[in-house]
């Protein structure tokens, strides 16, 4: 609960909307209260049959309403500027760069770094420093995506052809949950992505544990189940490090065991769901591009004890 | 005998041209869609330009030779086309008949020389976003050209075949309205297509 | 222009008489001239404008319903969670065709209908200007909504929502055909409503009867013209890119592909420059509508006539000027959103002034009754006024990019769709039945059916700005137990099942009522407007004798002289031209008859637009059936010899030139 919520902010971006929101929220509560209650009283008034007031009466009162509204107004469009404005500014000192790309449907999320065997490839889940700004690069393999994570910060659409980026910095450890905005096809439904804010040495450790390669497989059905990974249809699309299959039209799954969920959010990462998964996505979720992949059974158990190991 | 007053309007003419006329102001609207049409695809133009550092990108500027051709054509094309209209006022068939039919003249040869026009984009419309734009914009103005050629001739003949009455000679006035809009049209579009890859 | 407010204008001093038996004589003949035709060829070659108005109203309230349907289906589906009723690609289809339907084939054509039906008889015409271009509108709407609907049941029904953002809905990702019906459906009501505003815009200019000075006309006539002018500058936007994206699907052009110098950004700012006037367009019917009905129900004319007309002016002008809100988390740059804001925030100004004003009616009404129209038109001020301040929320960009795209959207546009027009627009219907069918409505099932849509509209709609703020995205076939949002799903589902049996109470009482409702009379709820100096329902010819008018309310003031129009040819279709600024009688002019060309050109032009959705010959061999059916549409029946002609002219029968201007 609240992990995707507007409402409760943990970043420092989103305080600074919530702010805004509350004073958008009072005045027009304010507004609402006041206008329709107006029309209460006109109509008790109008119901009383009192002798018509002067047309030159009315016709005052409605400018000194339209007045008020004016004052009103521009006072939310200097709330809202200036709302934008501090969001603007903050500081975006030792940021954190991450680049993620939108495709339907999940994510690619990279961690930059000048010498790429430091570099960091990892899917559908976002991890980032508490207390540090991380300047996130969006950019579409496909169609427009968006990426929202409401606790955080506002959306921000992944356009082809374009790059925007989401400045964003969480304020408290935990875990969020951000979730394509801008429908972009058959699963738009099923593009979330798990946010996980940590303290700075936390998520210093997952970064170098991310760096690592795969381990080894360790017992022969681990090293089953890879020859199968590398040899059958799964290394067609996807990459684990370490391992023969290198392909990256599908999420990069060399820590994919390390992942809270599978299926960009779609469910929880435990061996009986992704043996679902790994049968039949189609059922889990329609139309997305992974096909059924035809393994045996005895194939099946042996690829998911090499993924368990893949922490 | 009961009775009330009355305006008599029995001695009214039964027909008026220019901003008196029906048909004047259905023009007008139909012009104000298209010219916001032109004007929107000029933007479009634009704005694609304002994307990319080079313009035309990767393509040598469309030939001059027949797009400005075409520019005098469609000039010169307003004088029969103010006479048909003058001589349609005067109810003038004999008068009607003959400018119309160098209206067509012109415009059939319009039509011709727009073929060489495009032959002289030096691009596809599938080659890139700026080969499909000014195909577009030269495309629609083309279609604006046809479809006014066809409406002229029709009413061309119907001078010569009759039935005709009053109302024709202002159908045939407002046929020379439009058609000073599709030469006003062309100017603009012109100074796009040919002139903006060369001046900017 | 500046006539006064009351009183006749010199050109009305009348000397002629109108004698009794001149006007039954002149009613036979009137009759004859204007009868309705008859048979089924009859009805396909229908022009008058009450005709065409009605079937266009019933035509509308049926893709209304069907809608409806699939926003019922919908919140089957959303009211739990993980819910398997439709999976996702029939979901897309679906909430795709229910806005498309609401916006095109609903809320913009069902007022543009009522303007058909009533604004001829608010200025006193016979008929409408173009009549049978009006009749081609309604055939193009009709075939339109048969097009989307008939591809709806086939499975290909559009799927990537009502604005078809590419590269989603172009040529690499877009699924079969859907994108193209979506976008020839786009077509198709283009078509219809550019021809329709022509008609109502030429009408009001030309065919006002004497005395209609601009500053006399009805507000709801007003709102019709300011909503035609909309629609002729705002749909070529829509025009121009949706052949923009048939071309990227056909022939491979690239306006909106990224990788040739295209851009989807683009796609939006033109989409959208049509879309947010498109919004005002379905609104400001509704305001001239309600102004009407709160002018007659509280006994006098509304406060403030000049600020009301300019307001719905400037409404207009801004909408132009405000589509950058729709696109705030695109990532434009800040400095051109912030001008976007303002201008989404000055939008708000003319609106309230419109308020105001009301307000200012209802508190100095000389007789106030609140009759299910008043109770409709009442309505507003509670739930319209609830979305137009969400609308306000939205326009700032640092919370429009937290709640963009979200239930919370969702909540703002049905909120203003429903309580800022289709309200009002319940409203309108039951205030003007008895002028489409000469008889009442049913009042106790009538102010039933609004409790019960008051209450259920807003059990379905306000948990939606919740479920926003709570995190749920927009155009989401499903979600999972966990995010909590299925209570209030559940709530919304339930509130559209109680607006359902409304609108069933509704259209039972419609049907109810147009077999053995209360007979009307002329102007049972006492009008101002012209329309109540008429029979319910009008006779072909509209008006007999045709009324003029000495001041704004003429059907208040019987005290001013108006003479009645006499001399229009009883034996001809005729009607009285009259000049734009004045209404001073100008030009007799013959309307055409009935014909059957309208229905034969929408038929090739709808062979044209489908079969240019599978080649892009079907464009250039398709307009040949449409040129050939337009030249016999065209083709004159009457004429004179030359001989005649000249003879005609020689003796000064035909207008000298110095006429010309
Ligand atoms: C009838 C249709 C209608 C109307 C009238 C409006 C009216 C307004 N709309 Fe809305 N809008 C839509 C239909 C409409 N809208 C639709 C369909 C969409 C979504 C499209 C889609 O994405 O599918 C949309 C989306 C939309 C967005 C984009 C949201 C997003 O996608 O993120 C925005 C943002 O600025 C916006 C703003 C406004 C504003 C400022 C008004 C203003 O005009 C409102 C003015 C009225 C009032 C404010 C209330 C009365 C005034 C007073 C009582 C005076 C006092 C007030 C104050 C002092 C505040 N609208
Ligand atoms: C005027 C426009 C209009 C109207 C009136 C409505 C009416 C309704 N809308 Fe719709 N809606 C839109 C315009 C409109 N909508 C638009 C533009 C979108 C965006 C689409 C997009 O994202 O692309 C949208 C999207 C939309 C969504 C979001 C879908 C999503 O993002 O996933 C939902 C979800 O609940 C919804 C629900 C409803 C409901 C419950 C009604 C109810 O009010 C409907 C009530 C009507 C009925 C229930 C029918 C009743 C009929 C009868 C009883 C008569 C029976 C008749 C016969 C048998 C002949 N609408
Ligand atoms: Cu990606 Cu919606
Ligand atoms: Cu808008």
């Amino acid at each position: 609960m609240h992990i995707q919520s507007v409402l409760h902010p943990a970043g420092v971006e989103a305080g600074i909307v919530s702010h805004l929101w509350w004073v958008m929220f009072w005045t027009c509560a304010v507004v609402w209260v006041a206008v329709a209650g107006g029309m209460l009283l006109a109509l008790r008034r109008g119901r009383a049959r009192t002798a018509p007031g002067s047309e030159r009466v009315l016709f005052r009162n409605v400018l000194v309403a339209t007045g008020i509204s004016i004052v009103a107004l521009v006072w939310l469009l200097f709330e809202s500027v200036l709302t934008g404005r501090a969001q603007e500014n903050l500081s975006t000192q030792h940021s954190l760069h991450i680049l993620v790309t939108g495709y339907q449907w999940w994510w690619d999320v990279e961690y930059e770094n000048p010498t790429p065997s430091l570099r960091v490839t990892t899917a559908n889940e976002l991890h980032i420093p508490v207390g540090r700004p991380v300047i996130v690069d969006l950019f579409s393999g496909d169609v427009i995506h968006s990426l929202w994570i409401p606790n955080l910060q506002g959306k921000i659409d992944l356009v082809p052809g374009r790059l925007n980026t989401l400045t964003l910095e969480a304020d408290r450890p935990g875990v969020y949950r951000g979730q394509c905005a801008e429908f972009c096809g058959a699963q738009h439904a099923h593009m979330a992505l798990v946010v996980v804010a940590d303290p700075p040495d936390i998520f210093e450790r997952w970064l170098t544990a991310n760096r690592a390669p795969a381990p080894p497989p360790g017992n022969p059905s681990q090293v089953r189940g890879k020859e199968v990974f590398e040899r059958g249809p799964c290394a067609m699309c996807h990459n684990i490090t370490g391992s023969l299959a290198s392909a990256h039209t599908a999420p990069d799954l060399t820590h994919v065991a390390s992942r809270s969920t599978i299926g960009a959010g779609t469910l929880p990462n435990t061996r009986g769901y992704l043996a679902g998964w790994i049968v039949d996505p189609q059922h889990i979720k329609p139309g997305n591009y992974m096909p059924p992949t035809g393994l045996s059974d005895e194939e099946l158990q042996a690829v998911l004890d090499y993924l368990e190991t893949l922490k | 005998m009961k009775s009330t007053a009355a305006l008599d309007v029995s001695g009214l003419p039964e027909f008026g041209f220019g901003h008196r006329s029906l048909l004047w102001w259905g023009t007008i609207c139909l012009m104000a869609i298209e010219g916001t049409a032109f004007a929107l695809t000029i933007v479009e133009y634009m704005y694609l330009k304002g994307r990319v550092p080079h313009w035309p990108p990767g393509f040598a500027a469309p030939r001059l030779l027949w797009g400005t051709t075409n520019l005098i054509i469609i000039l010169a094309s307003t004088l029969p086309n103010q006479l048909a209209k003058n001589a349609a006022e005067r109810f003038d068939v004999r008068g009607v008949r003959i400018w119309m039919v160098v209206c067509m003249v012109f415009a059939l040869a319009f039509n011709v020389v727009r073929a060489f026009e495009f032959t002289g984009l030096n691009v596809w419309w599938d080659s890139n976003a700026y080969g499909s734009v000014v195909w577009f914009l030269l495309g629609m103005h083309t279609v604006h050209v046809m479809t006014d050629f066809a409406d002229s001739l029709v009413l061309t003949v119907l001078f010569f075949t009759g039935p005709i009455d009053e109302h024709r000679f202002v159908d045939i006035s407002e046929n020379a309205m439009y058609w000073y809009f599709v030469v006003l049209a062309w100017i603009p579009i012109y100074a796009v297509i040919y002139l903006a890859p060369r001046v900017f | 222009m500046s006539r006064e407010l009351t009183g006749t204008p010199e050109f009305l001093d009348a000397d002629a008489r109108l004698t009794s038996e001149a006007l039954e004589r002149e009613e036979r003949q009137l009759r004859d001239t204007w009868k309705y035709a008859r048979g089924f060829f009859g009805w396909c070659a229908e022009t008058d404008h009450k005709r065409i108005g009605r079937r266009f109203l019933v035509t509308a309230f049926v893709w209304f319903a069907m809608a409806g349907v699939l926003a019922a289906m919908m919140r089957i589906q959303l009211s739990r969670p993980e819910n398997t009723f439709l999976g996702p690609d029939l979901y897309n289809q679906i909430f795709t065709t229910h806005g498309t339907a609401m916006m095109f084939l609903f809320a913009v054509p069902v007022w543009l209908a009522l303007g058909i039906y009533m604004v001829p008889l608010q200025v006193g015409a016979r008929t409408m200007c173009f009549p049978r271009l009006l009749a081609y509108g309604y055939w193009m709407f009709l075939f339109g909504g048969i097009f989307l609907f008939l591809n709806f049941f086939l499975n290909t029904g559009p799927d990537v929502g009502w604005f078809s953002y590419p590269p989603l809905a172009g040529p690499e990702y877009g699924i079969g055909k859907r994108p193209d019906v979506w976008a020839q459906l786009i077509t198709f009501s283009e078509v219809s409503s550019l021809v329709v505003a022509t008609c109502i815009f030429c009408t009001v200019l030309k065919l006002r009867t004497p005395g209609m000075s601009l500053n006399r006309i009805p507000l709801f006539v007003w709102s019709m013209v300011v909503v035609s002018a909309m629609i002729l500058f705002a749909m070529p936007a829509v025009m121009v890119s949706s052949t923009c994206l048939i071309l990227d699907r056909l022939v491979s052009t690239h306006f909106f592909n990224a990788a040739e110098g295209g851009d989807p950004i683009l796609w939006q700012h033109l989409f959208w420059f049509f879309g947010h006037p498109e919004v005002y367009i379905i609104f400001l019917p509704a305001l001239g509508a309600i102004s009407e009905i709160i002018s007659t129900f509280t006994g006098r004319p509304v406060v403030g006539y000049v600020a009301m007309i300019l307001s719905l002016i400037a409404t207009a002008f801004i909408g132009f000027g405000v589509w950058v809100h729709h696109m705030f988390a695109t990532g434009l740059p800040q400095l051109g959103q912030s001008f976007f804001t303002a201008a989404s925030i000055m939008i708000v100004v003319p609106t309230s002034v419109q308020i105001f004003n009301w307000i200012a009616t209802v508190w100095s009404a000389r007789r106030l009754q609140l009759t299910s129209p008043m109770l409709y038109a009442l309505s507003f001020f509670f739930i319209f006024i609830i979305g137009g301040l969400t609308g306000v929320m939205l326009a700032a960009v640092p919370l429009d990019r937290q709640v963009h795209d979200t239930f919370f959207v969702v909540a703002h546009f049905h909120y203003v769709l429903i309580g800022g027009s289709i309200f009002p627009l319940l409203g309108t219907v039951t205030f003007w039945f008895p002028k489409l069918t000469g008889r009442m409505m049913d009042e106790r099932l009538g102010k039933l059916a609004f409790w019960i849509l008051f209450v259920g509209f807003n059990v379905t709609f306000f948990p939606m700005h919740l479920l926003g703020l709570a995190g749920m995205p927009r155009r989401v076939y499903t979600y999972p137990a966990s995010m909590g949002w299925g209570d209030m799903n559940l709530l919304a589902s339930i509130g559209a099942g109680i607006m359902a049996l409304s609108l069933l109470i509704y259209l039972v009482n419609v049907v109810v009522s147009l077999r053995s409702g209360a007979l009307a009379g002329d102007n049972p709820w006492g009008v101002a407007t012209l329309d109540g100096a008429t029979a319910s329902p009008p006779p072909p010819y509209n008006f007999l004798p045709q009324p003029t008018v000495g001041s704004r309310e003429p059907l208040w003031h019987t005290d001013i002289a108006a003479p009645a129009v006499v001399g229009l040819a009883p034996d001809k279709r005729e009607v009285l031209v009259t000049h734009v600024l004045d209404a001073e009688p100008d030009h007799r002019y013959e309307m055409p008859g009935p014909s059957i060309w309208p229905l034969v050109t929408a038929l090739s032009t709808t062979l044209m637009f489908v079969w240019s959705i599978f080649s892009p010959w079907g464009a250039v061999w398709g307009s040949i059936p449409i040129a050939v059916a337009l030249i016999f549409w065209f083709w004159p029946t009457r004429g004179k010899s030359p001989e005649r002609l000249a003879a005609d002219a020689a003796a000064g029968q035909l207008t000298p030139r110095e006429m010309v201007s």
